[in-house]
């Protein structure tokens, strides 16, 4: 197929990788703003870092976007209120993973009032994009829940050159990043051009996955179609595979860069966004609302009417499954995020968090019983980083510890294409996590 | 309290390829050539291949039931083993050597390592090693299928044959390696399956070909005469022994194609296919120490340090 000329090819491609199916379900199903729930339960720890630390206190009123915990360290976010009515607790609750985790407890009253203190946050300069993101409470929305500010203040020294918009969505399942590039596609394209401003970048790439033509198509009029274009905003159409979406992966297609393990992205001039980070930092500085609510897309084998909804941050996933009208009796797992990457969550009485983007509602299919190791070497073709799964596993079930030192388990970034594509069935990405802990455990 | 849910570790999905389904693709590549040499060396063959699938499965299963072992034979590995054993055998082999055979390589090549996946020897070709050694004499009694009268393969005796009567299996030998036709077909569905790469196969008939020509032997004799088709895409494509690293494949497909050459060329014997892929099969693990790449972005690291 031509290409018209904004449109980029990968630079490069990494080896390994595979073609999933992509039960895109929901792409053409406009996002539904679900009412506003009873109760929410805002955790406090909704990224990496240290936890928010809380400012409010039992019986304080709060709006949506007060801000009821501030960040408890650089690497970290605040957390905002997600709807207005009155604060009932805050505490600790294991209804997350099952770790004890503090919690704010607000009923609601029904009115989803804006706080009348939220106004337009002005971005002079560089810095000043740091400190939107951070007082947006904005963490990685691509699902790792890294906070954005640390990612838009580079050290003095690192050169970046490239900014990466990470619209791959590579999952299978979830559409929420593409719907925001349909429904939000003025703020994506805006926030581009804002950030590449202040931060002096040269080159933007926008990655998108070649699943999705009709957003393609859209940021590239809409890019080409603002004020200040001129030429260095690319959209850049990825092949539809997974884990084009992975941030090595990304970085690779877009300039060719390696980006080793424990290194970051601006060690290699790059920052990478997701694109509903981008339009989320726009909307707060064009309207001062902080990030409260989300867009995530409900589906799986157990869902028949999937849908994609903008949810309060903090709502139980019940009420959220009981509003599209999932019957969890027959469901096995409920999923947070993709097949391939998701948490798997205790109960459905787990809340949604930012980093979250969609709700796999599971039916578990029979499958085939694991058998030894046949040696096929699947799981090592497959590996985007070149790793062998295969000979982690043996070297862990043996205790050797000098081989087991020798196979770069850092370099694992669990995408799950080892465990994918192995035919005896045999847990690898799970055997890479205890490898991984492992290591730490020695040192 | 509400419903406690399954917490697995991600993915939490599969590709639905599995052990089972792997073992079956082989065997149905191994089908053509397999009943091809039922209809040329008659029902004695179909006696052979019966006895060795059968002996194979009862052996695992008895190991099994012997060892309060979780029971295998599902994975139908043992089905492949007893398939490829049969075929590598004359349909004059007496049914109760082709049993031993399938009993040593189920027993002792396979299960005394530890079952599927920790053998080091291909089981069936081992165990035709064995056969050979200890058997010599009832193992090399071939049957010409044209005139049914005992005949040696080609590769051992002075006989002019035609490229096609090579390429379509009308010579003596053993029941499943005559058709170079029919098993290259099933290499073939095994590639476009991707159960196997083409490596091995491509390095290892190469090796030998190249060789041959440069001693001035016959080409077609060389690559379609003797047991390199069935070896070179069914025996030294096995997983569990040869190696995963798609360099230490090259290697050892050259690797076996020059040993081929030289037994076939220097010693007594007339084939050297099973003995090269088992000496290679040795040496397999330290091709894939010795042939593992680098991690993604490793290198750059290197070279700037």
């Amino acid at each position: 197929m031509k290409l018209p000329e904004s449109i980029l090819r990968p630079v490069k491609l990494i080896r390994g990788g595979m073609h999933l199916d992509h039960q895109k379900n929901t792409a053409e199903c406009e996002t539904i703003i679900m009412l506003a729930p009873k109760t929410v339960y805002i955790p406090l720890s909704q990224h990496i870092g240290a936890p928010a630390k809380e400012i409010v206190k039992k019986g304080d009123a709060v709006f949506v976007g007060t801000l009821i915990g501030e960040a408890g360290g650089f690497v970290s976010a605040p957390v905002h209120s997600s709807v207005s009515g009155t604060v009932t607790d805050v505490k600790d609750l294991t209804i997350g993973n099952g770790t004890l985790q503090k919690y704010v407890i607000i009923e609601s009253d029904g009115k989803m009032e804006k706080d009348p203190a939220l106004k337009p946050f002005a971005v002079e300069n560089f810095s000043d994009l740091a400190e939107a993101a951070k007082q947006c409470g904005l963490v990685g929305l691509g699902g790792a829940g890294f906070p954005t500010h640390v990612k838009l203040s580079p050290s003095k020294e690192a050169k970046i050159d490239t900014l990466i918009i990470n619209a791959a969505e590579c999952e299978p399942y979830i559409t929420s990043d593409y719907r925001e590039c349909v429904e939000g596609l003025n703020d994506v394209i805006e926030g581009v051009y804002l950030i590449k401003q202040k931060l002096g970048i040269e080159k933007v790439v926008i990655g998108v996955e070649s699943n999705k033509p009709r957003a393609i198509e859209l940021l590239m009029q809409v890019a080409a179609d603002h004020r200040d274009y001129d030429d260095s905003v690319k959209i850049m159409k990825l092949p539809s595979k997974y884990p084009q979406g992975a941030e090595k992966v990304i970085i690779y297609s877009a300039t060719g860069r390696k980006l080793p393990a424990g290194k970051l992205p601006s060690d290699v001039g790059c920052i990478v966004m997701n694109v509903t980070s981008v339009a989320t930092l726009y909307r707060f500085i064009t309207t001062g609302m902080p990030l409260v609510s989300k867009r995530i897309t409900v589906d799986g084998t157990a869902v028949t009417e999937p849908k994609n909804l903008i949810v309060p941050i903090g709502t139980p996933i019940k009420e959220i499954l009981d509003f599209v009208g999932v019957d969890t009796e027959d469901a096995d797992r409920i999923l947070m995020g993709g097949p391939m990457m998701g948490n798997p969550v205790v109960s459905d009485q787990s809340v949604l968090e930012k980093r979250n983007n969609a709700i796999l509602v599971m039916r578990d299919t029979k499958q085939p019983s694991q058998t030894a190791c046949i040696r096929c070497g699947r799981c090592a073709d497959t590996c985007p980083m070149s790793l062998y799964p295969a000979m982690v596993e043996t070297a862990l079930r043996l205790g050797n510890k000098e081989s087991l030192n020798s196979l770069n388990i850092n370099y694992c970034m669990e995408c799950g294409c080892c465990s994918y594509v192995c035919p005896a069935k045999r847990p690898l990405t799970q055997v890479m996590r205890t490898a991984k802990a492992e290591i730490r455990r020695q040192k | 309290m509400s419903k406690l849910l399954k917490v697995t570790s991600s993915p939490h999905i599969r590709h639905q390829d599995s052990t089972r389904g792997i073992m079956s693709d082989v065997i149905i590549a191994l089908l053509p050539a397999a009943i091809y040499g039922c209809i040329l060396f008659g029902w004695k063959a179909l006696l052979v291949l019966i006895t060795t699938i059968a002996t194979a499965v009862a052996a695992e299963a008895l190991w099994n039931l012997a060892l309060h072992k979780k029971q295998t034979i599902g994975d139908l590995s043992a089905v492949l083993t007893g398939l490829l054993l049969g075929m590598n055998l004359s349909s004059e082999t007496p049914f109760w050597i082709a049993a031993i055979g399938s009993v040593v390589a189920i027993i002792v090549v396979k299960q005394m390592f530890g079952g599927l996946g920790f053998n080091f020897a291909n089981p069936a070709m081992t165990a035709r090693i064995v056969l050979l050694v200890s058997f010599a004499g009832q193992m090399s009694n071939y049957v010409s299928p044209i005139d049914a009268v005992s005949s040696a393969t080609p590769l051992a005796r002075e006989a002019t044959f035609t490229l096609k009567q090579l390429f379509f299996g009308m010579h003596g030998g053993a029941i499943g390696e005559t058709s170079a036709f029919l098993l290259i077909i099933g290499g073939i569905y095994l590639m476009l399956r991707r159960v196997i790469k083409p490596i091995i196969p491509v390095a290892f008939i190469g090796t030998v070909a190249i060789a041959s020509l440069i001693a001035g032997q016959d080409l077609k004799l060389a690559i379609f005469g003797g047991g390199l088709m069935l070896g070179a895409i069914f025996m030294a494509t096995d997983y569990v022994t040869t190696p995963t690293t798609d360099l230490g494949k090259l290697i050892f497909g050259i690797g076996c194609g020059l040993i081929t050459f030289v037994i076939r060329q220097f010693s007594p014997l007339p084939e050297g296919v099973s003995y090269a892929i088992l000496l290679m099969n040795i040496l397999t693990p330290h091709i894939n120490s010795l042939t593992l790449s680098k991690p993604f972005g490793a290198r750059e690291v290197a070279k700037n340090e």
